[in-house]
């Protein structure tokens, strides 16, 4: 029989000590110590490349991490140094961030909230990361940039179009460099009108989620300025395979403009039934029937194939702009990857080079310092012109470019062609305008995490 | 009225696609019963067989064009089919256009292999377990099987057209004075899962193996104390399942384009379908698809949403709850089927 001599005064006491011990590394390395969320403290710095890796935008997001490689091993003073050599701000020297080496992690947003929010969580407490990047869609940018405001690091935001990440839902710790819905509408309603007349009728067709929305209240809003009739605005479902039962009304509805308010596998399949319904096809009101898909990108139109010749849309960037900034990006990723960059691509690759750099001339990496470094920055060289990094909503005001898909492409990425670069002064709004939240939309205060 | 029997046929299309599903999910029920969550998975495979086939025919040899320069400024690299080189342009290009139809004489064997080692390799291991047993297994195979398709294929969906002579529309109304543009591909659509449904039975209903299966069927164990090994055929029913199954997506590629999610897309409703026509009845199981095509498309026009919004994403389900609280055992379902 054993005999123990523990007593309840002894097991408080060795408890009490042993659980001293075990935290005492993180009492002194941790936020208590640390002036901001995950200071780094070594010779490395790291960040967090959240993007979807699984799910239907899956190659969408292979091409942001593509370029977030590049844009690391730029930062790191190897390859060919890419935008570094075109961009106006010289503070990075390929030496990495304030001499630290970068590394980085990558997290799976599934394009899932949910998901994206965990996965930015384990990479800022278990990696360290001091900044979240990418993402393509605005649902996960809006969950995400909650995240960042309440952990205290930065976000900056990659694909993400819909009105509310830099308007009812801005935060002083995110920031969009992509463009918006309201920026679609306002730089195809002028090209619409020279193309296709004032007196039109139009019949939207929306995704049924909130960048669905927003988009359609711009473009209607946008339209409805030239002049057009808005026929009708339906609403489906996101999970929606086959839009033949949507489709069909259309044909006697007396509209003579189709405007698709859909991304990715929906606005491939809704393209896809509306011209085998022979709606590019038809005459109506003694027009030629015309389909419009505000926001385009280079996977969409690969997939939508054939059916998007002559359709107009608008785009963030496009390879084939030919300022100095665009033909070293394309040269440096088309040399490492053997194909032009997508849009998605290029906006994830400036966002780390502008967090950088504003790292730089903040000579911190404290996420307050830095968002003040972003904010009213102007530059250019990055493939999209000059560029207002704005301060009271964190979005990018630049060059909208309307496209067209190419009527006889040459190969497998000529599938669009430019037809206007509209300027950025077309596209900037009030930042309390109404769609954007008002006078009631604010960014709050950054959060440092401290 | 256009509008009105636009959407009968797009809601006849529809529940084609559902119908082809489902039969072959009742098929392998009647006769294995197992609740296949894979059977997606095979939709999704026979759309895939029409892409490979189509990239295959276009497999080409690289000739450099210095006259042209691609998006790094270097001469064009001029992609010719060997199709094209070996038949000659014309004759090349037509065989490459036609690659969907063609697609289905590479889609019979696959899919028959595909079912034939699924079975065997598998779910054969699985008759004596649990429904729920049989779901999870079968649900997994399917999220393999797509994870493979999209390792090959990536996650884009992939144009695959139709033959240029069956793109556009035809007036479906013409003779009595409609107004019914309807695109050529559905029609065709709707005639090959017709043919395909009417093949099935008739298999079924007129072949001595068809008699042997629907005696198994309705009771399995009198049939192997006659002598017959009816294993072996309910294998040869799985093939065929599968087979059915991948028909139906190779004739689907065209309509929209294949994605590796496009069987999942499919699978839940078309075991609505199944539970709505009744388990175990192949009738059941083509009626019910149709009939829900049908209602699902009513359901999506502006008039029904309008006034009921969001009745396009509730429709099925909404019938399935109905049918079930009158007609427990579906519309066709017979008795002892999935009852202890």
């Amino acid at each position: 029989m054993s005999k123990t001599n523990y007593t309840r005064r002894g097991v408080l006491k060795t408890g009490a000590v042993a659980g001293a011990g075990v935290a005492l590394p993180t009492i002194f390395t941790a936020q208590s110590a640390a002036a901001y969320t995950n200071e780094p403290t070594g010779s490395t710095v790291t960040l967090g490349f959240n993007v979807p890796q699984t799910g239907p935008y899956a190659d969408e997001g292979n091409d942001e991490l593509l370029a977030q490689q590049l844009a690391v091993e730029h930062l790191n003073g190897m390859g060919d140094g890419g935008c570094l050599n075109t961009f106006s701000s010289k503070a990075l020297k390929g030496n990495g961030i304030l001499g630290k080496k970068v590394e980085f992690v990558t997290g799976d947003t599934q394009t899932k909230s949910d998901a994206a929010r965990a996965s930015a969580k384990s990479m800022i407490e278990k990696d360290g990361a001091v900044m979240i990047n990418g993402g393509s869609s605005s649902g996960v940018a809006v969950a995400v940039q909650g995240l960042c405001q309440e952990a205290g690091v930065i976000f900056m935001a990659g694909l993400t179009h819909a009105n509310d990440t830099t308007g009812k839902d801005r935060k002083a710790n995110g920031f969009r460099h992509f463009f918006n819905a309201y920026m679609s509408g306002a730089a195809l309603a002028p090209v619409l009108a020279k193309e296709m007349g004032n007196d039109r009728n139009a019949y939207h067709l929306t995704a049924d989620y909130n960048w669905g929305w927003t988009q359609e209240e711009s473009i209607v809003a946008s339209t409805e300025a030239l002049g057009w009739n808005t026929v009708n605005t339906v609403k489906t479902p996101l999970a929606s395979t086959d839009f033949s039962s949507y489709i069909a009304p259309i044909l006697n509805s007396g509209a003579d403009t189709l405007v698709l308010n859909h991304y990715g596998g929906n606005m491939i399949n809704s393209l896809t039934n509306a011209v085998q319904f022979g709606l590019l096809d038809k005459v109506v009101n003694g027009k030629d029937f015309k389909i419009v898909v505000p926001l385009y990108s280079e996977l969409m139109a690969a997939g939508a194939g054939e059916n998007i010749k002559g359709v107009l849309g608008s785009m963030n960037y496009n390879w084939q702009l030919q300022n100095e900034g665009s033909k070293q990006f394309v040269k440096s990723f088309g040399e490492k990857y053997g194909k032009p960059p997508s849009n998605s691509a290029q906006t994830c690759y400036a966002q780390v080079l502008l967090y950088a750099d504003a790292c730089e001339r903040a000579g911190t990496f404290d996420p307050c310092g830095v968002a003040a470094a972003l904010e009213n920055f102007e530059f250019d060289g990055l493939g999209n012109g000059k560029t207002l990094y704005r301060a009271d909503d964190h979005q990018c005001f630049k060059d909208v470019l309307v496209v067209r898909g190419a009527q006889n492409p040459t190969n497998a990425y000529d599938t669009l062609e430019i037809v206007e670069v509209t300027p950025a002064d077309q596209v900037t709004y009030a930042p309390n305008h109404p769609m954007f939240g008002g006078d009631e939309a604010t960014l709050g205060t950054c959060n440092s995490g401290a | 009225m256009d509008a009105l029997i636009l959407q009968i046929l797009n809601g006849l299309d529809k529940g084609s696609a559902y119908a082809l599903i489902a039969l072959g999910l009742t098929l392998i029920f009647g006769t294995l019963g197992v609740v296949n969550f894979a059977h997606g998975a095979l939709f999704m495979i026979g759309a895939f067989c029409a892409v490979s086939l189509s990239k295959l025919l276009k497999f080409s040899y690289v000739t450099i064009d210095e006259t042209q320069k691609d998006f790094l400024g270097n001469p064009l690299k001029v992609e010719t089919p060997y199709v094209e080189s070996w038949f000659g342009p014309e004759l090349g290009a037509s065989i490459i256009d036609w690659s969907v139809p063609l697609s289905i004489l590479l889609a019979i064997p696959v899919m028959i292999l595909v079912g034939l080692i699924m079975e065997r390799g598998l779910i054969k291991h699985f008759y004596k377990r649990e429904h729920a047993d049989q779901i999870l297994v079968t649900f997994g195979l399917a999220i393999v099987l797509q994870e493979i398709v999209k390792y090959y294929f990536g996650a884009n969906p992939i144009q695959t057209p139709p033959p240029d002579a069956l793109m556009g529309v035809s007036n479906l109304g013409a003779w009595f004075g409609l107004d019914l543009p309807y695109p050529n591909w559905r029609i065709v659509y709707f005639c090959f899962a017709a043919l395909v449904i009417a093949g099935v039975f008739s298999f079924l209903q007129f072949t001595t193996f068809g008699m042997v299966v629907r005696a198994g069927m309705a009771d399995r164990e009198t049939v192997g104390l006659l002598g017959i090994d009816i294993d072996k055929r309910f294998t040869v029913m799985f093939a065929i399942a599968a087979c059915v199954a991948g028909l139906a997506g190779v004739m689907y590629a065209p309509i929209n384009p294949p994605n590796y999610h496009m069987g999942m897309d499919f699978l839940v409703l078309s075991f609505v379908v199944v539970v709505v026509g009744g388990m175990g009845s192949l009738p059941g199981a083509v009626l019910a698809g149709f009939m829900l095509g049908i209602l699902e498309s009513f359901a999506s026009t502006t008039w029904a949403t309008t006034t009921l919004p969001g009745i396009n994403q509730i429709i099925i389900y909404l019938v399935a709850i109905i049918v079930l609280l009158t007609r427990p055992r579906g519309l066709m379902g017979r008795k002892g089927v999935m009852e202890e």
